[in-house]
């Protein structure tokens, strides 16, 4: 292990932004984790006084900043809510990988980081590989949500998760480069790992309701994954590989949009990627500030620049069915989208909506959070499904695979007959009763 | 250092999940808002039983370990920092509101408690807690209580201690020690209630504690003044006093505040405008228009060039939201922000206001000048960047010069933040040699072993 001094030294790239914390606490009203907790080191403060604390050499223990700084959702609700607008996120995300560079990978992560994830092909056969052996080692639980457990002790625990889909988007639809239409837009689909496949019906949505709307579509194959779960894992240089096969795969000027039906991906793609260019080429920089501007999650690309509506307005009534929304941390407040969503899922004469109390408080999830700390992350996701279930909705709807995952699995741990859904499926639905009338 | 044997022994009483020894852990605990340097404790626990909080006390004061109570950490002048280590008390895991007693009008609280959850269900039964500290969202009742926290609503409303009808807390000895009662007068015995109230910690540790509560004010109307100079606006808040209204909030924001707020939240303020009185008056509804009138027709006499009044519950929110996006609008413009909490007579406003200037610019500093004018609790907030050396000594001697000027006026060091370790220097100051003597002698026959969070307010 290197000199402390090392290591302050190269948390000096953070400083400017540390010191703007004025220790005011008020990230303690909002954070998901300190509710639950009440831990000065599980909130936005406490994090930040440690890595001060390791920059100013007061202690000498980054090991156990690293631990403490990964029990975090990155859900951004302490950013959003914070008076001097420390860049929570940004602050989180460099140090991260600044102190995971210091210390090294842990082997499991190398292994899932380098020799899986990093290389989409062999990280798409695997999968493929998983989902024709899994129904081994899992058992079906929930029909209507769609979620499975182990049947053996196992590494998931106690979880109630959507297993792996039969077969894939990227096999059910390899590459598409079809023109514009009569919209005039030609539009990059990023799909991202788990509409890809977990959920590839979502996907097939978004190309549905695509081509309801005449947009051109580009969807080149070999897509890989965003990057996040290496980066906030620590990984920069599985991170970077991504970026840089992504980069390979997307030529900016092939599209007018770059969509994906993933909060998390978009959040990456416009915020994280340009934060974290700096040590990409000119030529590669360049490339990312393109994409990340022409990026938009599919409910914003619909309404801001579709403008689709289809039955603005729904009121209840006793024949439709009662649908709530649950908002992605990434989408609400990372990107401000928060209006779209709805009025993509008012636009289903099907539905009526009706609002869940703190529609924008976290699931849970927060990636890999759920997998190193599932009971901190299930207790979280427990309010959320209090929520769901008080609002007496028979779906709830969401704009991001991950908190798909974490509210099947709290609705269907508790036995809660609620459908999870995406809005865009939710959309996608509500074409086929417009082509019937 | 703390041993081995006795962090186990914490662990057996609190749980090992409630016990924090971890170097990282600890570091979490030793700063709170003020701007002072940290200082790391020993340990840290978290009780959750009123048993184990006094049983954590005791072991404490059976080792003569320094004890520091500590609730969300939000308070401004240090007394949550643990400055001779030893162990920190974390009061958040005793955060249950015991009762809300809607016919005699008290509520029994734990002192964890987070003061917004409380007035939001004390409200949600028709009552009102009145005082609101800015960091209500986040502070606990217990601190509270510790620090006589204040608010935007002192003016008509008061503080925190004025709703203290009782209390049970543990000594250095970690024994129960009960004053008061849920009755609204009660004589029986010393009023230790009063000793307790913004002793910051320094005399006992608070276990329950009984708040009194008053029915929600049936109207309430805000308005927004606006004057093109700030001696005006000082002299329309002693105007309003001096004609016997009692306003529940009167706000007063600085032109370079008012700048900040705007640039921030683009709340359509008048960015010309020298100085702003933010003003709202509750009760019933004719002594409300009654009021409002007779404000608005002080603010015209002594110059305001307008004056809104809120027509719709929205209007009035936006009036408030920019009051309290004061504080984070200046906090964006630097990133050292020293809020200091000074307070004169209300008919002295006008002399501090202009002292405040002549500060800012004898030493060179940005000053947004902003608070509770109504009760002449006024929040110079000075804009710095603690890295800069030479500009933060010029920052220390501006603070010394702004509490003198105080002083002076015949105000004092602190309207609500308390005094800590921040002020501690200064208090002799405002009080005398006596005074400080006197208050240590109650202290060590209270607590001869000084464990009670020692070194805060009276020094050592």
């Amino acid at each position: 292990m290197r000199s402390m001094k090392h290591l302050a030294l190269l948390l000096r790239e953070v400083e400017d932004q540390l010191v703007v914390c004025m220790r005011c606490g008020m990230c303690q009203s909002v954070c998901p984790l300190f509710a639950e907790t009440g831990r000065e080191s599980d909130v936005a403060r406490g994090k930040l006084a440690l890595l001060d604390g390791l920059m100013q050499e007061m202690f000498k223990d980054p090991a156990g900043v690293s631990d403490r700084l990964n029990r975090c959702l990155l859900c951004g609700s302490c950013a959003a809510n914070c008076p001097s607008g420390v860049r929570v996120l940004d602050i989180f995300i460099k140090a991260r990988a600044i102190l995971g560079g210091y210390m090294g990978l842990s082997p499991l992560k190398k292994l899932l980081f380098r020799q899986m994830l990093a290389r989409p092909a062999l990280f798409d056969r695997i999968v493929e590989m998983g989902s024709r052996f899994q129904s081994l080692f899992i058992r079906s639980v929930d029909d209507l949500l769609g979620t499975s457990c182990a049947r053996f002790q196992s590494p998931l625990g106690e979880r109630h998760f959507k297993a792996l889909a039969a077969v894939p988007l990227h096999v059910r639809t390899p590459a598409l480069n079809a023109p514009a239409g009569g919209s005039g837009i030609k539009v990059g689909v990023f799909v991202g790992c788990l509409v890809d496949k977990v959920f590839p019906e979502v996907g097939e949505a978004v190309l549905k309701v695509l081509r309801h709307h005449e947009v051109g579509v580009f969807m080149p194959d070999g897509q890989a994954c965003c990057g996040i779960p290496a980066l906030s894992s620590g990984d920069l240089e599985s991170y970077r590989a991504l970026v840089r096969h992504n980069l390979s795969r997307f030529a900016p000027g092939e599209f007018d949009h770059l969509i994906t039906p993933c909060a998390t991906c978009t959040s990456t793609i416009r915020k994280i990627w340009p934060l974290m260019a700096g040590d990409l080429s000119a030529e590669e920089r360049e490339r990312v500030r393109l994409l990340s501007e022409k990026t938009l999650d599919v409910s914003q690309f619909l309404v801001d620049v579709l403008h689709a509506a289809l039955a603005e307005g729904a009121e209840e009534t006793g024949e439709r069915r009662l649908i709530t929304y649950h908002d992605p941390c990434h989408l609400r407040k990372s990107l401000g989208v928060y209006a779209q969503p709805r009025s993509l899922i008012r636009a289903n004469p099907r539905y009526a909506f009706r609002e869940m109390a703190e529609p924008d408080r976290c699931c849970g999830c927060g990636g890999s959070f759920n997998l190193q700390h599932y009971e901190l992350s299930a207790a979280i996701g427990r309010r959320k499904r209090d929520n769901i279930a008080a609002s007496g909705c028979s779906e709830v709807a969401t704009g991001c695979p991950a908190c798909m995952l974490q509210l099947s699995d709290m609705l269907s741990r508790a036995g809660d007959r609620v459908r999870v859904r995406h809005v865009v499926e939710v959309y996608a639905e509500a074409l086929d009763d417009n082509r019937q009338s | 250092m703390i041993g081995r044997a006795l962090i186990a022994e914490f662990e057996k009483l609190l749980g090992r999940d409630n016990v924090f020894a971890d170097e990282a852990d600890r570091h979490t605990y030793s700063y709170d808002a003020a701007v002072l340097d940290p200082v790391l404790p020993a340990l840290v626990v978290r009780p959750t039983s009123s048993e184990g909080l006094g049983r954590s006390v005791r072991l404490c004061g059976e080792n003569a370990l320094p004890v520091t109570v500590r609730g969300a950490g939000t308070n401004l002048s240090g007394g949550t920092i643990p400055a001779r280590g030893g162990v920190v008390i974390v009061t958040n895991g005793l955060n249950r509101i015991l009762e809300i007693n809607e016919a005699d009008l008290y509520a029994v609280v734990e002192p964890g408690v987070v003061t917004a959850r409380f007035a939001a269900a004390v409200e949600s039964r028709g009552l009102f807690y009145p005082p609101d500290p800015g960091s209500q969202a986040v502070s606990t009742l217990g601190g509270n209580v510790a620090e006589n926290a204040g608010g935007l609503r002192g003016l008509k409303y008061g503080v925190t201690g004025d709703y203290v009808l009782g209390l049970s807390f543990f000594d250095a000895n970690g024994e129960i020690v009960k004053t008061g009662a849920r009755t609204v007068k009660c004589v029986a015995g010393y009023n230790l209630a009063g000793l307790m109230v913004g002793s910051e910690g320094t005399l006992g540790v608070f276990d329950r504690i009984i708040l009194k509560l008053i029915p929600i004010p049936a109207a309430r109307k805000a308005m927004l003044a606006v004057f093109d100079d700030i001696a005006k606006a000082c002299e329309a808040v002693s105007g309003i006093i001096a004609d016997k209204i009692v306003p529940a909030t009167l706000e007063l924001m600085d032109n370079f505040t008012i700048r900040a707020v705007e640039d921030y939240g683009h709340a359509g303020l008048p960015v010309d405008a020298a100085a702003l009185l933010l003003i709202e008056v509750d009760g019933h509804a004719a002594q409300v228009e009654e009021d409002a009138s007779r404000v608005e027709a002080v603010c015209r006499g002594r110059g305001a060039m307008s004056l809104r009044v809120a027509r719709t519950a929205a209007e009035r929110d936006k009036v408030w939201e920019a009051r309290r996006a004061a504080l984070s609008a200046l906090a964006k413009l630097k990133p050292t922000v020293v809020l200091e909490d000074a307070t004169v007579p209300r008919s002295k406003i006008p002399a501090m206001m202009n002292s405040l200037e002549a500060i800012a610019s004898r030493y060179r500093l940005t000053i947004g000048t902003f608070g509770h004018a109504g009760d002449g609790n006024l929040h110079p907030t000075i804009l710095t960047d603690r890295r800069d050396r030479a500009e933060w000594s010029r920052v220390e001697a501006a603070i010394d010069a702004i509490f003198d000027e105080a002083l002076k006026l015949g105000g004092t060091l602190s309207g609500e933040h308390g005094i800590g370790l921040a002020k501690s220097r200064f208090l002799e100051k405002e009080t005398s040699r006596a005074t400080i003597l006197y208050s240590r002698r109650i202290k060590t026959a209270l607590d001869p072993k000084n464990i009670l969070n020692p070194g805060k307010i009276i020094g050592e």
